[in-house]
């Protein structure tokens, strides 16, 4: 049962978008946070610059492309909900998740190999800096993959399709994230 | 006002004290002032029989002078107390004067370990003398000071020199102190440190020059590698 | 979905077990009340912890009655988790979540908040989070005892603290809290946002509402760095990453500065919605028009933004750059013009009053007159020349508990004074609600004032025994700490008299009308307590501000903002 609260919309902006973009504020400071630590240390470290040669800037390099491609269906998916299509919606958010999940799978391949490398997490601090801040990047992909498939099960029965837009905005905000960490963990020498 | 009660013993306390005072004056003039008419309008307007209350927006002109024009006064008060901080702070943290000697102060869990430099005047000379929890220092003397900490935050404080500082592990932080009265007083860790933090106190002895020289002739050199 | 579905929805009457009605609920004003009742529960643990290490204070190395004896780390503990507590388990559920669940629908005129699921999951992560704060108190090793700023490395490495797991399990209580509160606080900003009743624009909002509302975005906006934070504390702390180590490139005072940029707003955060209550509150009780409105609401607005400036006045002397001082005093000191604004705002509004001296009326009075001297008082460490002295003494307690203490302790009274009928449909005691704002105020000032004194001749913070220091250990310093203690234990043991007035007269006390203080604001135009759904015959229109009260040419005081005109 939704509350009639949930119905209204006295700043002229839908309830579920105005919330969702609270989150990405509120991610964004966490995120901002993380990276201006990161950027203070690298700063005070010329010396992390050869650490940072050992990170896979091809493996990087093809998940920044997974990604973007993946918001791609994404902003179509919600094309698709506009048009009140939901089971198109549902099938664009599928390849969308498909790019989440290929990128966690190219992550556990390119991180197995550094590991092995001897690069572990406790190794320096620029490592340290390396597996957090991807990781909790990680995380969220994978918890944005979950939510899109229980919007993309929804869709299919065109039922809350206005939940498609919701989860691309948030899905951009992740692939945003990645569009700085991306730069500076791997290319920053 | 405070030194009724704590001597000022450094040569920069009593601007501290004067500071201090300065902002007790502008600040307690604005807390009596705000505190009397409160009181005074919760007594003159009580309810009263047959009495409305009045029709006060506050949104014109008239009415907001009297918000706004305390309210520049406190900021002219603001400019002075920045003032004052500002001239205090860059005396004590931004400047270093020419030092007549430098002690090296070590914090670590729980203790305090401070390196005199022996007769030469020098650190890290063979006739260095390092104490725990005891500090010598000569009345009149410029002195600077290098705090590191071994372990984890400590916070040299000098309650008679008025003087603060954290110590980082890491890295080593350099102040100045001129002592101007003679005594022996405390020395404390001002952040806190783990279970032993309530102990960890040290003593400062102020000595004229020449208790300050029979003391260092008396006093053995220590090692120095276990000091540094 | 057509409006009217929803409206049958919600008459729609189902038998409703205990769980679901006290446990599991979503209603608005249910999670209100768990989150009030959590909060003193957790005041009372916050509260003997006081009694505890004050008693340690007033007479060390006794066997404290209740306790037994305090050693030095149990002393730290104690006066970490009561900090901790106090301000996130305590000032934060009670002012922001219990007023904010309570008050925000039922003020802007909705029947629920707009996520009612995530309102109910924001307590339960709450709850758990409270819960695991408790356990880490009895783990082996003992609680976390690094203060509640937990600055690193003391924090980050169980070799120096001898508390591994009570530091993790601490660290892990606070960012699940944290999570509670951002949960909650998307739920507030986007409920008052979208949700306000028809007519209700941007200046007819109650103070306390925006208050709240500024507080969460205030709170979403400093925490994120401090979550960033607390996730590289806790990888220090469990997989042995440097992150605050400097041996191994990482910093210590890089910890300071997140803490610091999430908690001087922090204080904000908190400040905020107890303002807002004594706002209401004063102008019920004065019938008066809050004294300018809109600028009231840019100031605090303006407040707002300054306090992202100020944070590394509490780091003058923590190693930073010393030039950096420089530019964090005038920030610092550029607060007092709003703050001081919004007290010269205050008093013009009780100006050409009628004022009644009512519990409420008394609790926020008692709330402008005590915050004013914690305000000032902080001009003395906001000043970086003077903090080089008062930095970590108790003249630093004094202030901040001058402070926090109206804004958690006397605010929430006035809050829970004013809208307890509203709450319950029943009125309070006002005799015995006098007799505990009385022996509440009276001995917080006893408390606090000795503190202030031993903090100005050199008294530093966070010692559990002053015998080591001869120079703080004179026998009229330790007069002054018994006093300050036996001043704490009767302000405690009044707390019981609010206690027993309160569930006495949540089920005997005398039947309270739907708008028993003559109020404007949309909250008094239900039943109290209100049903589930708010307003069962149709949610309301707004048609003028919230404090036209005494309005010329009505021959009522007050004009209700649903009353058409």
């Amino acid at each position: 049962m939704r509350p009639i609260a949930n119905t209204r919309s006295a700043a002229g902006i839908p309830t579920g978008r105005l919330a969702v973009w609270w989150v990405v504020a509120s991610e964004i400071v966490i995120f901002g946070g993380l990276l201006a630590s990161y950027v203070m240390h690298r700063l005070a470290h010329p010396a992390w610059a050869e650490q940072a040669m050992h990170t896979n800037v091809w493996a990087g390099g093809f998940n920044t492309l997974v990604l973007l491609t993946s918001s791609l269906s994404a902003v179509l998916a919600h094309k698709a909900a506009e048009e009140g299509d939901g089971p198109k919606a549902a099938r664009l958010l599928g390849y969308t998740m498909l790019g989440g999940a290929m990128f966690v799978v190219v992550k556990a391949f390119e991180w197995t190999a550094e590991i092995q490398a001897g690069y572990t997490i406790t190794s320096s601090t620029f490592w340290s800096f390396y597996y957090s801040a991807a990781g909790l990047h990680g995380l969220h992909v994978i918890g944005g993959v979950v939510i899109m498939g229980f919007v993309a099960a929804a869709a299919r029965r065109n039922e809350e399709l206005h939940r498609v837009e919701l989860i691309g905005i948030y899905w951009h905000f992740v692939d945003i994230v990645w569009i700085f960490l991306f730069p500076l963990l791997y290319i920053a020498k | 006002m405070i030194e009724r009660y704590l001597v000022a013993a450094s040569s920069y306390a009593q601007d501290i004290d004067n500071l201090i005072l300065l902002i007790a004056v502008l600040v307690g003039f604005w807390l009596v002032l705000c505190e009397v008419v409160f009181f005074y309008f919760i007594w003159r307007f009580r309810a009263r029989d047959g009495h409305k209350a009045e029709y006060v927006s506050g949104e014109n002109k008239a009415h907001k002078r009297w918000i706004t024009i305390p309210h520049l006064l406190v900021l002219v008060c603001d400019v002075f107390i920045i003032y004052g901080a500002v001239r205090v702070w860059v005396n004590v943290k931004q400047t270093l004067p020419p030092p007549d000697a430098t002690v090296r102060v070590i914090g670590q869990q729980w203790a305090w370990t401070f390196v005199h430099p022996g007769a030469d005047g020098k650190l890290d000379t063979a006739d260095d003398i390092a104490k725990i929890d005891e500090l010598h220092v000569e009345v009149g003397k410029t002195y600077h000071y290098e705090l590191s900490a071994r372990d984890v935050l400590h916070s040299f404080s000098v309650p008679v020199f008025r003087l603060k500082q954290d110590a980082v592990p890491g890295r080593i932080i350099r102040g100045w102190f001129e002592p101007t009265k003679t005594g022996e007083y405390s020395v404390q860790c001002a952040e806190i440190c783990g279970m032993g933090h309530g102990l960890m106190g040290a003593r400062i002895m102020i000595e004229t020059p020449g208790e300050h020289a029979a003391w260092v002739a008396g006093q053995k050199p220590l090692s120095l590698a276990s000091a540094r | 979905m057509a409006t009217a579905d929803i409206t049958t929805d919600a008459h729609h009457h189902h038998e409703q077990t205990f769980w679901s009605k006290y446990v599991f609920s979503t209603d608005h004003k249910m999670i209100a009340m768990q989150y009030m009742f959590t909060g003193m529960f957790m005041a009372a643990i916050g509260g003997f912890m006081a009694y505890v290490f004050r008693m340690q204070l007033a007479f060390p190395g006794m066997e404290v009655p209740l306790f037994g004896l305090v050693g030095p780390n149990d002393y730290n503990a104690l006066i970490t988790n009561h900090g901790t507590i106090m301000i996130f388990w305590v000032a934060m559920p009670v002012l922001i979540a219990a007023f904010g669940n309570f008050l925000i629908p039922l003020m802007i005129g909705c029947d629920d908040m707009v996520f009612p699921k995530i309102n109910r999951l924001s307590y339960q992560i709450f709850l758990l989070s409270a819960v695991i704060l408790l356990i880490s108190l009895a783990v082996p090793g003992g609680g976390f005892a690094g203060a509640w700023t937990a600055y690193p490395p003391l924090s980050a490495q169980a070799q120096y603290s001898g508390t591994a797991l009570g530091s993790t399990l601490w660290l892990v209580a606070v960012a699940l809290e944290f999570v509670a509160f951002l949960l909650g606080g998307i739920n507030f900003v986007t409920t008052a946002m979208n949700s306000r009743a028809p007519g209700m624009k941007m200046y007819d909002i109650p103070m306390v509402i925006w208050m709240i509302v500024i507080a969460s975005v205030l709170f979403m906006a400093s925490v994120g760095p401090l979550i960033a934070g607390a996730i590289m504390l806790f990888m220090d702390q469990v997989v042995g990453t440097g992150f605050y180590d400097p041996a191994r490139g990482g910093d210590p005072v890089l910890w300071q500065h997140l803490f610091w940029f999430f908690g001087h707003p922090e204080v904000y955060v908190v400040l905020l919605p107890a303002l807002g209550i004594t706002a209401d509150i004063m102008c019920v009780f004065a019938r008066k028009k809050l004294f300018a409105y809109r600028t009231a609401l840019w100031t605090v607005f303006g407040t707002g933004i300054l306090s992202f400036t100020v944070w590394a006045h509490h780091q003058f002397v923590a190693g930073i750059d010393p030039r950096m001082a420089h530019i964090f005093t005038v920030t610092t000191l550029l607060i007092s013009i709003p703050i001081a604004e919004l007290c010269f705002i205050y008093i013009a509004t009780l100006y050409g009053g009628s004022i009644t001296l009512s519990t409420p009326m008394l609790w926020a009075l008692a709330f402008v007159a005590e915050f004013l001297i914690g305000g000032v008082t902080g001009i003395f460490l906001g000043a970086s020349g003077a903090d080089i002295y008062f930095h970590d003494t108790y003249f630093v307690l004094a202030h901040f508990h001058y402070t926090f203490f109206p804004i958690a302790i006397i605010g929430t009274f006035a809050g829970i004074t004013m809208w307890f009928p509203k709450m319950f449909g029943r009125y309070m005691s006002e005799f015995w609600g006098k007799v505990h704002f009385w022996g509440t105020v009276i001995p917080f000032n006893i408390i606090f004032i000795p503190l202030f004194f031993l903090g100005t001749i050199g008294q530093h913070r966070r010692i559990y025994d002053y015998t080591n220091f001869p120079e703080l250990s004179l026998p009229w310093m330790q007069d002054l700490r018994q006093l300050a203690t036996v001043a704490l234990i009767v302000m405690l043991l009044f707390q019981f008299i609010f206690l027993i007035n309160m569930f006495y007269s949540m089920f005997r006390g005398k039947k309270a009308p739907k708008n028993p203080w003559r109020a404007n604001t949309l909250e008094w135009t239900t039943e109290s307590p209100p049903p589930h759904g708010n307003w069962p015959e149709g949610l309301p229109e707004v048609y003028r501000g919230p404090y036209e009260y005494s309005t010329p040419g009505r021959d009522e005081d007050y004009w209700p903002q649903n009353v058409p005109s």
